[in-house]
């Protein structure tokens, strides 16, 4: 779309799954709920799909809007 | 609608559908509701199977829904539906996570203290310290300067560390039956001190 999307794309993309920086916090000083923090965040991720995701995404097919 | 061919329709929907469980994340985080989260995640992708033109292949399908996702939940921010309702609720959804999905108590805690953080410092933390994205990705996320991205980091940092410091955050307890008491405390004191203030 803009300029932005193409700076934040690949990189953004990249590190879903791994090798995230932590935006400049320094590691060696990195508090204790910093990985809480991403452990909150990666067991939402890994939860499995609901149902409703699915039905929603067949919609999308079936309508093409 | 400028077409897009069925096949960048089919590549379009493979890269929505592989963001959702970030959407997902994203979500819980900023309203703390698994099912309102959902229900944010939902108008997401029907937004940007709408506006699936405006996206340009090979740029970050994440940071181009949540884009999308943040102005839905900032929508319904401003109709104030996620605000009456969370101090009421929130313990109620805590307790009555599906099973299989409970959270371990001490993502409990995080979780509780993330809530407790202003929306916009919340939302800076959630993006740069658990998505990953860079301050400037953060910031184009967000639509404002990459200084008031790394304020904001920075004072949801303190404000954790403190809350850490001081104990504000209930310790795990040695049964669920004391754990949930704990986080029914914790909300009521959440609940008053907003009442106050």
């Amino acid at each position: 779309m803009t300029d932005m999307e193409k700076k934040t794309g690949q990189s953004g993309q990249d590190r879903i799954a791994h090798d995230r920086q932590d935006g400049g916090n320094d590691p060696a000083n990195k508090p204790d709920w910093a990985a809480g923090l991403r452990r909150l965040y990666d067991s939402v991720v890994e939860e499995p799909l609901p149902d409703s995701f699915k039905d929603l995404l067949s919609k999308l097919d079936d309508t093409g809007q | 609608m400028s077409g897009g061919s069925p096949g960048e329709a089919s590549e379009f929907k493979r890269e929505l559908t592989a963001v959702i469980p970030h959407l997902r994340a994203f979500a819980r985080g900023l309203c703390g509701r698994p099912d309102l989260a959902d229900d944010l995640v939902q108008e997401t992708m029907l937004k940007a199977w709408s506006a699936r033109d405006r996206f340009q292949p090979g740029t970050s399908m994440r940071a181009w829904t949540f884009v999308i996702l943040r102005n839905a939940y900032l929508t319904e921010m401003r109709r104030n539906r996620f605000r009456g309702e969370y101090d009421e609720n929130v313990a109620e959804r805590i307790l009555t996570a599906p099973a299989g999905q409970e959270e371990p108590l001490h993502l409990a805690d995080m979780h509780r203290a993330l809530m407790q953080l202003p929306p916009e410092r919340r939302e800076a933390l959630l993006l740069v310290g658990a998505g990953g994205f860079s301050y400037e990705e953060a910031a184009e996320i967000c639509g404002c300067a990459v200084g008031t991205i790394k304020s904001r980091v920075g004072r949801a940092r303190a404000a954790l560390n403190a809350m850490l410091e001081e104990g504000n955050i209930p310790h795990r307890s040695s049964s669920d039956d004391e754990a949930h008491g704990a986080i029914l405390g914790e909300l009521d004191e959440i609940t008053s001190g907003r009442g106050k203030a």
